[in-house]
């Protein structure tokens, strides 16, 4: 006998949404018949205001445009007017750059590794990671002056440059990190529970995740080998040594080991970083910001964060503010999308579980 | 499925965290846990740097500051005398009003701990709040992070050595893109409006500039100044002493920029129709004015546009008073004054030059002819040393001497010349002595920093190869039996601090003589008035004091309707301050004339 569909709301209040956002769930008993994303609850106007004020002031907004990973944002939106102005960043800044944005990499997934195992009722995890990441934060503190919304890498290199023995602190960091990954791996990774509930559940269909513009780990766990890092370097990506992990399959499980695998090689970009970063200048200082006008043109320049490839296209008239700002995030395709589609089917217990996996950002899709 | 006995396992050996040391501090909130070195935390602002130039509220894009009068501290020059106010219930902390304060007073601290149940409360000032911020900070700003621009666009000159072998004019002027460039610079603090005597619309022209907006600059320019480009060669620019930018760097070049936008209209038509002033019927009003220096000259400009009938009375044979006959052609050169001079006639403003009053028309017959009388006479007499000698052959006033070669007359000064002052006059004639061909020296009583020239006067003239004595005094000419002047005699001096906290003063040093041999010195120490062309009836009622003429803030004088400005009605007797005489007079004659109307 057919069941009776009922409707379900999951959000915008949901400890299993990474932000305030709302699937509305028909369901059959415990089976999602049909699910619809709906947004709304987070929409500050950003890219408006981006044209409101002058190039630099802007950077305030960046950083919160998704909260766990704010730099790649700040970093994308730096290197565009960059590109329009054609100004030069100095070597050091961009190693810094690289270093800021794979300690933001390692902090994002340390969040996710909670979300993650919360999502499945393996608690212990979560209080552990959120701990290890405020290493990373307190690295981010000495270095920016701020722990969560750095509004550090800004247009022409970055803010301030390296503390006393912050080369140290972040070697040491990293020592301990890998060390407790092992841990991590013993209490998520090897966990009957985690295995159980990940593998073969919210699977992505190759083709369709192309075709739909699926990125970072969720196609990565496609067995598609896909990041701008490779694809199309920035800063100093091109000079150095790490691998983009793939995994085939493309359920939860696969996008995890993905994501397990590239705090390693994170890690191992921090260390190339740490060893070879050149002394010089850490900014090439942009003109008073209060008259600074860019050239005429337009840029788009494009950063691989943790939920995938992100993206800022600027356009500038030759006035003091941008004539138009438009972000191009992963969340959206991810959380509307890909999401609507991949819970039909599923049952509900893995509503939030999914929805995880995939790496959505309620604030990075409504900016 | 088969049981996983791994996967079961293994999550067990998380048993052996127990005994771990936890993550968190276990004195919180009891201890507070110390933020980092560069912490972006609460605001601190050291009052005495502070400026209140209110640029870390412009920058705020949170409009999270607002600038706002503290008790205790009083506006003054180049200090607005307003603090920066904070809510920090919509501060977000990024630091940018720190990386811009041009002077660095404002910084973050390491506290981040701020509760209170009062929402208003969340709105403080720092610095006036929190005064023990000053051992917490921990973000602020240096030169090197600094965000303004301090370094200025070099201005093109003339090599120094180059400069001495003629009159050329030694500054050449910004090109465009140096223009805009220097004009970016500017944080349209408006500091620098305050300080101006005419209070010119300096930040917006600026803006105007920077904007490529060369037309609007001009007209901007012009709301308040009629003779922007003297002013942009000559200005003793009050406003780039106080620039919010000079604290770390170098000031803006206000004034360079000001020349740079007038010298893009290339004549008295074009200017005519890119101001477009709006001039009103005539009013019936005659207005008679002495004297067409700089503020003769800015009271018939405003008061034509009045619709005032304005007649001026000059006695050389050319406009601008001091400074087309007291500023040397290098810096000053005699077209410089033309087109504005030829625009301002356009507008209707009658010029009869090479007519001296008191001499080839009568003080009285201008005052009974015209409804109001302005008075821009200046100090054409020079102050005499006062010490044995200075009648010998060779011993030359200053201005004279500048107003004579200023002519194209030759002057005979041989090739070792003392100038004895420290003003911009004895500079201008020791430049000038320099490109007549003496060795130049100057003589003054007070030490290099105590000049009252300007600093690029005086740099320029060091880099003419122009010695400077300074702590010298002058006390005896010595002639031969022609009555020819041979050597100087001076005295050292030494600073002596002032009681009661004026500037410190030279004092002489017995004994120690010395002598320097010349064949020309010029005297630039100061001028006086001459009212000698006054009638008596008029002369017992125009109160003088000091030397200058006494006249209320609309400078009018105390004889009916005889208003008077310029360097002959002020104190700080530039031209400048002259200009701003003129356009106060044209309020007071329009207030006088037009009273109900």
């Amino acid at each position: 006998m057919r069941e009776k569909a009922t409707t379900l709301y999951i959000g915008p209040q949901h400890p299993g949404i990474t932000g305030n956002m709302m699937v509305r769930l028909k369901v059959e008993g415990d089976t999602i018949v049909k699910a619809a994303t709906e947004v709304g609850y987070l929409h500050r106007s950003f890219e408006k205001l981006i044209e409101k004020r002058n190039w630099l002031q802007s950077f305030t907004l960046l950083c919160r445009f998704c909260v766990p990973e704010p730099d790649p944002v700040e970093e994308s939106y730096a290197r565009a007017v960059e590109m329009i102005e054609g100004r030069e960043v100095p070597e050091r800044a961009k190693y810094i750059r690289v270093l800021v944005l794979e300690l933001a990499r390692i902090g994002s997934y340390l969040l996710w590794y909670g979300g993650q195992s919360g999502s499945l009722g393996l608690y212990t995890v979560g209080q552990w990671s959120v701990g290890d990441r405020n290493y990373i934060l307190d690295l981010f503190e000495a270095l920016t002056g701020a722990r969560v919304y750095h509004m550090y890498i800004w247009p022409g290199g970055v803010r301030r440059d390296f503390p006393k023995g912050f080369e140290k602190k972040v070697i040491d960091t990293m020592d301990y990190l890998e060390k407790r990954l092992d841990d991590y791996d013993d209490l998520m990774f090897d966990n009957a529970i985690f295995k159980k509930r990940t593998k073969g559940v919210g699977i992505i269909d190759k083709e369709k995740a192309v075709e739909w513009g699926v990125v970072g780990p969720p196609l990565r766990g496609c067995g598609i080998r896909s990041d701008i890092r490779i694809d199309d370097p920035y800063e100093i990506y091109d000079k150095l040594d790490f691998i983009v992990p793939v995994e085939e399959g493309g359920d939860i499980w696969t996008r995890a080991l993905v994501r397990r695998q590239e705090i390693r090689q994170s890690i191992r970009i921090i260390r190339q970083v740490i060893d070879n970063i050149p002394g010089g200048e850490y900014y090439n200082k942009v003109p008073n910001p209060q008259k600074w006008a860019l050239p005429k043109g337009d840029a788009y320049a494009r950063t691989e964060a943790v939920r995938g490839e992100v993206g800022m296209y600027l356009s500038s008239d030759g006035s003091i503010n941008p004539r138009r700002a438009h972000f191009k995030g992963a969340a959206y395709v991810h959380a509307i999308t890909l999401l609507e589609h991949l819970l039909v089917g599923e049952n509900l217990a893995d509503v939030a579980a999914i929805m995880n996996s995939l790496g959505t950002c309620p604030p990075e899709i409504e900016r | 499925m088969s049981f996983d006995l791994k996967g079961t396992l293994k999550p067990l050996t998380a048993l052996k965290q127990f005994g771990q040391k936890p993550h968190t501090l276990t004195n919180v909130p009891f201890i507070p846990r110390e933020a980092a070195d560069r912490y972006r935390g609460l605001h601190y602002n050291n009052l005495d740097e502070c400026i209140g130039c209110g640029n870390c509220s412009t920058i705020c894009q949170n409009q999270a500051i607002d600038m706002i009068p503290v008790d205790g501290i009083e506006g003054k020059n180049g200090d607005s005398g307003l603090r920066p106010r904070v809510d920090h219930g919509r501060c977000c902390w990024c630091g940018l009003c720190v990386d811009v304060c041009p002077t660095g007073s404002l910084s973050l601290t390491k506290d981040y701990v701020y509760v209170s149940e009062d929402a208003n409360s969340f709105l403080w000032t720092p610095g006036v709040d929190n005064p023990e911020g000053d051992e917490r900070v921990s973000f602020f700003s240096t030169k090197e992070t600094s965000l303004n621009d301090l370094g200025r666009i070099p201005m093109p000159e003339l090599e120094g050595m180059e400069r001495i072998k003629s009159f050329a004019e030694v500054v050449l002027g910004y090109n465009e893109e140096q223009a805009r460039a220097e004009a970016s610079r500017c944080i349209s603090c408006g500091l620098c409006t305050e300080a101006c005597p005419e209070h010119m619309h300096i930040p917006e022209y600026i803006n105007a500039i920077a904007g490529g907006n060369d037309e609007d600059a001009v007209r901007i320019i012009y709301d308040n100044n009629p003779l922007p480009e003297m002013c942009g060669k000559v200005c003793t620019r009050r406003c780039e002493d106080i620039c919010a930018i000079a604290h770390r760097g170098d000031p803006i070049a206000i004034r360079w920029l000001k020349r740079y936008a007038t010298e893009t209209v290339e004549n008295a038509d074009l200017l005519k129709e890119i101001i477009n002033p709006e001039i009103k019927e005539p009013n019936g009003f005659k207005v008679g004015i002495i004297g067409a220096g700089p503020s003769g000259l800015t009271a018939a400009y405003y008061l034509a546009l009045k619709g005032f009938d304005c007649t001026i009375y000059e006695a050389n044979s050319k406009a601008g008073g001091m400074t087309m006959y007291g500023i040397p052609r290098y810096r000053f050169p005699e077209d410089s004054l033309d087109k504005q001079i030829e625009y301002i006639q356009k507008i209707g403003v009658r010029i009869h030059f090479n007519t001296k009053v008191g001499k080839d028309i009568s003080f009285g017959e201008i005052y009974h002819n015209y409804d109001a009388v302005f008075m821009g006479v200046g100090f054409p007499k020079p102050w005499t040393l006062g010490i044995e000698g200075e009648e010998l052959h060779g011993s030359i006033q200053a201005v004279n001497f500048l107003y004579e070669i200023n002519n194209g007359k030759k002057v005979d000064i041989g090739n070792k010349v003392i100038v004895i002052g420290g003003g911009n006059v004895a500079i201008d004639a020791a430049r000038v002595s320099a490109r007549l061909g003496a060795d130049v020296t100057i003589l003054y009583r007070r030490r290099v920093q105590d000049m009252p020239a300007d600093w690029e006067e005086i740099e320029g003239a060091e880099a003419e190869g122009i010695h400077i004595i300074s702590q010298a005094i002058p006390i005896q000419f010595h002639g031969d039996e022609k009555g020819h002047i041979t050597t100087v005699e001076y005295l050292k001096a030494e600073m002596v601090p002032d009681e009661h906290g004026g500037r410190p003063k030279p004092i002489a040093i017995e004994g120690s003589n010395t002598v320097i041999e010349v064949t020309a010195v010029l005297g630039a120490i100061g001028q006086q008035g001459d009212y000698s062309f006054l009638e008596e009836e008029f002369d017992e009622k125009v109160k003088i004091e000091r030397g200058r003429i006494v006249v209320n803030e609309k400078q009018e004088t105390t004889l009916n309707k005889l208003f008077a400005g310029g360097d002959s009605a002020n104190r700080i007797a530039d031209a400048i301050s002259a200009i701003a005489d003129g356009y106060r007079a044209v309020k007071g004659i329009e207030e006088l004339l037009m009273k109900g109307k």
